[in-house]
């Protein structure tokens, strides 16, 4: 439970306790976490790139990469307060994304609907990635642990495709836009109670090229 | 029955298994030529449905080396294992085997003690070493009341794997007692953590998980992925030297086939940066591929050769549609859709024609179609916080609950003979494998280390 440990007692012990976790919840809880002490995604390594095919041989070893760096991220802001925009053409990727201008949107269970709060939030940051449009933003499809394995991939997926398109209807180039689903495999917070699951079905903002 | 060029194949495999030559020099004496009335003859048990009792004593040693020693153990107590999970055989428990002397030789047993114990049959087996440092495995399983020996067999090969010459006995003994296809030396693809690394990327804080094989029985895992990425939903290929599964090696979920003996890689369904395909299901006939795609823009089933040519799509709906398993003949696909609002079972023709739900309940995923003869569909379903495994009997309708509540189980996947299920749960705290009957019994953990899931047994 303190600031020095791992993401996961930090957000624990955020005491949002038992309750129902709307997207408003948990949109404060993400900013109530960011301010705390959640070590969030810091940026070391390019994209992942494929190695070559003979590479998949059964228990072939590849040397190791640096381990990234723990770094606290400030909250999200919602809306976004905008640095200078000389600041984010002067700054990496991984600059940008560890203080990112992109707020995460939050979804009900099972479900890829866009509320309001969720088209608020797209809303700035689309004003965002048109003051940017050399930025390409790859839009991550989140699920909480409830469902299976392998439903979640699909549920994911439509999270990150509804962002997707509700961007594009509010003027945004396609090309300017990824989707990737990762289900419920990478958890932004590790609890098993409402909170968490609050918190963990998102579409999360990367950006990926600059 | 099986013919002897048969048998020649599974050895051939046996030895790739093995990591070392081995070679049948003895056939079975019940060759599949030989008249019916010789075989049965050959038959141990009482009376047709009665339960033949088996005792599994250690493996006599040559020479009292130390090594061999070991050896003869271990291969005793797989193969008793193996024997016992078929459940064909009450088998004896090796505990209670002191008061019987030990056998003089391979042929020489003390029968009338082993008789007294109440052993219809014992598995006598002897291992020898060889001139080149490899091992000799001869076996014999005898009647105790007609003192025959009903089974003979011999192989040659490394001491390094010791289980596989269980395992292949298994299946033989099986198949020459019971007319019974065992599963002993088939192999089971998985997911774990247990090698976890940060994943490459611009996120922190995420962990790989990588895909793995191990024998049936959990012994023998083997890392298959080195991506430093998420790889899940693996599945075998059918002739068992290929794991299809679903990884994000090169940013977004693709389908990846891993030729496991040749160190091949492909990703034949041309995922791009916007095309995603994900949950690879091979037909039987191991031509064809039903994935998971977004390609049209929504998660949609399709059926493609495994060259990912000939694509076609087999479902049309603004709902998920995901989760593709193939009936035993390939003529038709179940697959999970949430287009009534929640998550449900639906079998459609590879036509696309013939559309039915099948299952009514809460929420279901991870459709997993019997092998013949048993026509029924294995799937996670949601029992209260977490999952059971249930089972709905296609020609009746019929629902039977494999498990009940204890931590929450998940993806089940049957063994070829359809006798059997492996299955995820999270009952001991860390997420595991499990084997259990199709009938609920037998349960078993084959995994510890890490946390394991969604598991996949090869055909």
């Amino acid at each position: 439970m303190n600031c020095s440990g791992s993401g996961r007692d930090a957000t624990r012990s955020v005491g949002f306790g038992t309750k129902r976790g709307r997207a408003a919840a948990a949109v404060a809880l993400a900013m109530l976490v960011g301010a705390s002490c959640v070590r969030n995604p810091p940026p070391v390594e390019p994209e992942p790139t494929a190695p070559p095919p003979g590479a998949e041989e059964v228990a072939r070893g590849r040397p190791d990469r640096p381990a990234p760096r723990p770094n606290p991220r400030p909250a999200a802001p919602l809306p976004p307060v905008l640095p200078e925009e000389d600041e984010f053409t002067t700054r990496s990727l991984e600059e940008i994304n560890r203080d990112s201008p992109l707020s995460p949107v939050f979804f009900a269970y099972d479900s890829s609907e866009l509320d309001g709060e969720a088209q608020v939030v797209l809303e700035a940051n689309a004003d965002v990635l048109m003051q940017f449009p050399t930025w390409v933003v790859t839009i991550e499809g989140h699920c909480d642990e409830r469902g299976t394995p392998e439903y979640n991939l699909g549920l994911g997926e439509r999270r990150a495709l509804a962002v997707r398109d509700h961007l594009v209807r509010l003027g945004l180039p396609v090309s300017q836009l990824r989707t990737v689903s990762y289900g419920k495999e990478f958890p932004f917070a590790p609890g098993n109670d409402e909170a968490s699951w609050a918190a963990n079905r998102r579409a999360h903002f990367v950006i990926t090229a600059q | 029955m099986k013919n002897s060029s048969r048998s020649l194949v599974s050895v051939a495999a046996l030895a790739l298994a093995a990591g070392g030559a081995v070679v049948l020099t003895e056939q079975p004496p019940d060759d599949a030529r030989s008249p019916q009335r010789s075989q049965v003859d050959l038959i141990i048990g009482d009376r047709i449905g009665s339960q033949p009792r088996f005792a599994v004593p250690d493996c006599l040693a040559s020479d009292g080396e130390p090594e061999l020693i070991t050896a003869g153990r271990i291969l005793a107590q797989v193969l008793w294992d193996d024997l016992d999970f078929e459940r064909e055989f009450r088998m004896l428990p090796r505990d209670t085997y002191s008061t019987v002397p030990p056998a003089r030789s391979l042929t020489d047993l003390p029968f009338q003690a082993w008789q007294e114990l109440g052993a219809d049959g014992v598995v006598s087996c002897a291992l020898t070493s060889l001139a080149d440092g490899r091992i000799s495995v001869r076996a014999r399983l005898f009647n105790t009341r007609s003192l025959e020996s009903a089974f003979g067999v011999e192989y040659s090969g490394t001491l390094r794997n010791v289980r596989v010459y269980a395992h292949e006995l298994s299946d033989e003994i099986h198949r020459q007692q019971r007319g019974l296809e065992g599963v002993a030396r088939s192999r089971i693809t998985f997911v774990s953590d247990r090698d976890s690394e940060s994943v490459l990327g611009l996120v922190e804080n995420r962990q790989t998980k990588e895909v793995y094989i191990a024998d049936y029985d959990g012994a023998n895992a083997q890392r298959v992925t080195v991506s430093r990425s998420l790889n899940v939903t693996p599945t075998w290929s059918v002739n068992g030297r290929a794991v299809a599964y679903t990884s994000w090696r090169n940013g977004p979920p693709d389908v990846f086939i891993s030729h496991i003996y040749e160190g091949r890689l492909e990703s034949p369904l041309g995922g791009t940066v916007d095309i995603h395909n994900w949950l690879p299901s091979y037909s039987p006939d191991g031509r064809w591929l039903a994935f998971t795609s977004n390609r049209d823009g929504n998660p949609e089933v399709y059926v493609s050769r495994t060259d990912g040519t000939d694509l076609r799509r087999l479902t049309n709906h603004p709902g998920i549609d995901t989760s593709p398993t193939w009936s035993p003949l390939g003529l038709q696909i179940a697959f999970t859709s949430n287009r009534t609002g929640s998550p449900q079972i639906y079998v459609v023709g590879v036509d696309g024609t013939g559309l039915r739900r099948i299952t009514f309940e809460s929420y279901c995923d991870r459709p997993t179609w019997s092998p013949a003869p048993y026509n029924e569909i294995a799937y996670a379903s949601r029992t209260g916080p977490g999952y059971d495994i249930k089972v709905v009997d296609l020609a009746t309708n019929e629902v039977r609950q494999l498990t009940f509540g204890l931590g929450s189980n998940e993806s089940p996947s049957y063994a070829a003979n359809g006798r059997h299920l492996v299955f995820s749960s999270d009952r001991t705290g860390d997420r595991q494998l499990f084997l259990i009957g199709r009938d609920g019994r037998g349960l078993r953990r084959i995994t510890n280390d890490g946390n394991n899931e969604m598991p996949g047994w090869s055909r």
